[in-house]
């Protein structure tokens, strides 16, 4: 399936190697994951044949890019910044190509609320949720709407920051007792928290990609992590959790989730590439939880996995990728 | 949150927008680095043959010497160069000790708040940690000799206690002249060998330097020193000074650990104390360690919120701040990097879990600008966390509905599988 990547040549010049920025770091809780998908990414297309540069998002990046134009930029940023909209839109502004969906969409899918809200519309299921600032709970009584939110959405309830990735901030919550604390924790990242009604299952990474011919659901990663919870840990500690790709689920279900994850990566306007997360209940329903416009890229991640079992070469995906968005104007 | 957590956390220290009172980094460009230039590339061009070739296990003799200079400082006289043993900074040195001293399962007794680097050292060697109380004076004898008395109770091994006395790391306080008697006395009392780890001793703001524990017993007391803090921790250059028949068993596990420590970095420290105006270097040093200290406990005095309490070092780099009830650092820790000021959350010095309510904030390296304005986003981080906490910490979920159905099964309370009549909130 592999495909060397295709430098943009135009008509009556010399072809040159494809020369691309990738970022990684970033201000947020998640630069060190984004430094390390950011360095196999780099290593990845430089193996791929790309002129590749690693390079944080900080106030050298726009005279630099200004210096030394690049076909496109790959964002391995995670968080804020690289995730929620804001660095693409400066990207638009300055007409510097990108990798990865718009501005506009990813604002939608940082706002994890926001993001369930458009999905549920689109016929997903989604685990009831409510999502609500530090304001709120103060001006109304904390006791009173945690109290309503137990009586509504039961117990266990998962407990997640409303914005940002790598399960940081996230908690499980099976007795009430432990809410408050939760609560306490989770307004540490971020104003506002989300509070989803917990639904015991298979947790499955469904990663989308687009070589051109429309979104493609790639093989579905299943996480089985060793202490039962699919935490910052797990997530990036070699050995501490097995992966089976594909999934073990039935062939119903596998088709489902691929038909679930490009439902979300088209309900929500994204592009190129994107990686949801899903839990299958026992009764073999698909459940979205959250979607990352810009996946983990480590070697520990499920992106990278799911692309290897679909055949292809990340690097050779990568620089499909890069080519394309450098040829196409947004 | 995990350890590996506090790390990713961390990761965005090295960006210049965080104002970092996490790491305890010297100010090393402080010093006159065009002199120490030209002095290592005289070593290099002048005596590669032996700078650039293999030492002698225990150490460069001349080396030797000069250490034990440096030791006469703080009223150790009577080590000889036979004694000392160098090493790959005091990290190497502690690491060295353990490994000869420590079986799995025996106790280290060690202050709490303790070295996190310590700590990390008698965790690789399977060691029980067993923290003992310290407070404004340094680590208490009483507190010491009751653990003593414990642990021959329940029959643990006590291999050594490990001591930091002056300008403590974490802590920032100092053991007083009384009790470093006191504690002596313990050692003899009930057979106690002492790591004596003494990195900051001429750091101190006034006055002379104390009298190292070293100084008082030369057969109980194994004294670990370093040029991290007095000149430069890249050239990675530490001691160990101990009795003769300890130091055979040190340099036979330096050797099958690194044959040799550095002969370069040797011959630079040697020749850095043959040359160079060091003392005066070291007074420079503390000038401005004292100027940040300053800067520090002002801001702190200005702008932390009331419940707060730190300590007031007279040395070194650290000070131990204790958070308002309830406070908790770590969890705290994602709104600080928000803020863009970091520091470390208090659990990390504690084998056994405490410290949750501590954090050590660290005036080495930034100016004192940064600092004071380190400490303005610290203290609008505490008083966001106070104002959650007050928020939530009051809630009773002993009357939630769910807890205590009014004459229903919680089942039917609880809402619906998957209705649709949620909103977001927003």
């Amino acid at each position: 399936m592999s495909e060397t990547a295709a430098a943009p040549v135009p008509s009556g010049a010399e072809p040159h190697p494809l020369r691309t920025v990738v970022l990684a770091g970033g201000l947020t809780f998640e630069r060190e994951v984004s430094l390390s998908s950011g360095t196999q990414v780099w290593e990845e297309l430089a193996r791929a044949g790309v002129d590749a540069e690693l390079r944080d998002a900080d106030a050298e990046l726009l005279p630099g890019l200004a210096a030394a134009p690049a076909d496109a930029v790959f964002i391995a940023l995670h968080g804020a910044t690289g995730e929620d909209g804001a660095l693409r839109a400066v990207l638009d502004l300055a007409g510097v190509p990108y990798v990865g969906s718009p501005a506009a969409a990813c604002r939608l899918a940082w706002d994890k609320p926001a993001a369930k809200s458009v999905v549920r519309s689109a016929g997903v299921r989604t685990p009831d949720w409510v999502a609500l600032p530090h304001s709120t709970f103060r001006e109304l009584g904390a006791g009173t709407v945690l109290d309503l939110m137990v009586a509504r959405l039961g117990l266990p309830l998962m407990v997640k920051p409303a914005s940002g990735g790598s399960a940081l901030g996230v908690q499980k919550v099976t007795r009430v007792e432990e809410l408050p604390a939760a609560m306490v924790s989770c307004f540490a990242y971020g104003d506002t928290v989300l509070v989803e009604r917990f639904v015991e299952g298979v947790e499955l990474a469904l990663s989308v990609i687009d070589l051109g011919d429309g979104p493609e659901a790639l093989p579905a990663v299943e996480i089985a992590p060793e202490s039962g919870v699919f935490d910052y840990t797990s997530r990036y500690t070699p050995g501490l959790t097995e992966y089976h790709t594909p999934a073990r689920v039935s062939d119903d279900v596998a088709a489902r989730a691929a038909d679930l994850a490009v439902r979300v990566h088209e309900a929500l306007g994204l592009a190129d590439l994107s990686r949801t997360d899903a839990i299958v209940s026992p009764d073999g329903e698909v459940h979205f939880l959250e979607v990352n416009v810009s996946p983990g890229l480590t070697e520990t991640s499920m992106f990278p996995m799911a692309v290897e079992a679909a055949g292809y070469e990340l690097g050779d995906v990568l620089a499909r990728l890069l080519a394309r968005r450098a040829r196409t104007e947004r | 949150m995990k350890t590996s957590e506090i790390r990713a956390l961390f990761s965005v220290v090295s960006r210049p927008e965080v104002v970092s009172l996490a790491g305890g980094m010297p100010a090393v460009t402080a010093l006159p680095l065009d002199a120490v230039g030209s002095m290592i590339g005289e070593l290099v061009s002048g005596m590669g043959a032996q700078t650039l070739q293999y030492g002698s296990g225990q150490g460069d003799p001349r080396l030797r010497e000069r250490i034990c200079d440096v030791m006469a400082l703080e009223g150790i006289r009577d080590a000889s160069p036979s004694e000392v043993v160098v090493t790959v900074g005091s990290q190497q040195g502690l690491d060295l000790v353990t490994r000869v001293f420590v079986d799995p399962g025996d106790v280290i007794l060690a202050e709490g708040p303790s070295y996190v680097g310590a700590l990390g050292v008698f965790q690789a060697a399977e060691a029980r940690v067993r923290h003992v109380a310290m407070d404004d004076n340094g680590l208490i004898p009483e507190a010491l000799e009751e653990a003593l008395v414990d642990c021959r109770a329940n029959g643990d091994r006590v291999k050594f206690l490990y001591t930091v006395p002056n300008f403590h790391n974490p802590a920032g306080v100092t053991l007083s002249e009384a009790r470093r008697e006191a504690v002596v006395a313990l050692a003899e009392k009930y057979d106690l060998l002492i790591i004596e780890d003494n990195p900051y001793g001429l750091l101190g703001f006034e006055g002379e330097p104390m009298r190292a524990l070293r100084a008082r017993n030369n057969q109980r007391v194994i004294y670990l020193g370093s040029f991290s803090k007095t000149f430069s921790p890249g050239l990675r250059v530490g001691w160990v000074l101990a009795p003769l028949a300890v130091r055979e068993k040190l340099v036979l596990a330096t050797e099958a650990q690194v044959l040799c420590p550095p002969s370069l970095t040797q011959y630079a420290v040697a020749r850095y104390l043959d040359t160079q105006p060091w003392r005066e270097q070291i007074k420079l040093f503390t000038e401005l360690y004292r100027e940040r200290r300053d800067a520090t406990l002002e801001s702190l005095a200005t702008l932390m919120p009331a419940g707060a309490a730190w300590t007031r070092p007279d040395g070194g780099f650290y000070v131990w701040l204790k958070l308002p009830h309830g406070l908790d650092a770590k969890l705290m820790q994602p709104r600080a990097v928000n803020a863009h000021v970091a520091y470390v959350p208090g659990i990390g010095f504690f084998a056994d879990g405490n410290g949750r309510e501590y954090m050590r904030l660290s005036y080495c390296y930034p100016e004192p600008d940064q600092i004071r304005e380190g400490v303005r986003r610290l203290a609008r981080v505490i008083e966001a966390e106070l104002d959650l906490h007050s928020t939530f910490d009051r809630v009773d979920t002993g009357t939630f509905r769910a807890v205590r159905p009014a004459g229903r099964e919680a089942e039917t309370i609880v809402g619906p599988a998957n209705s649709d009549t949620y909103e977001d909130g927003r």
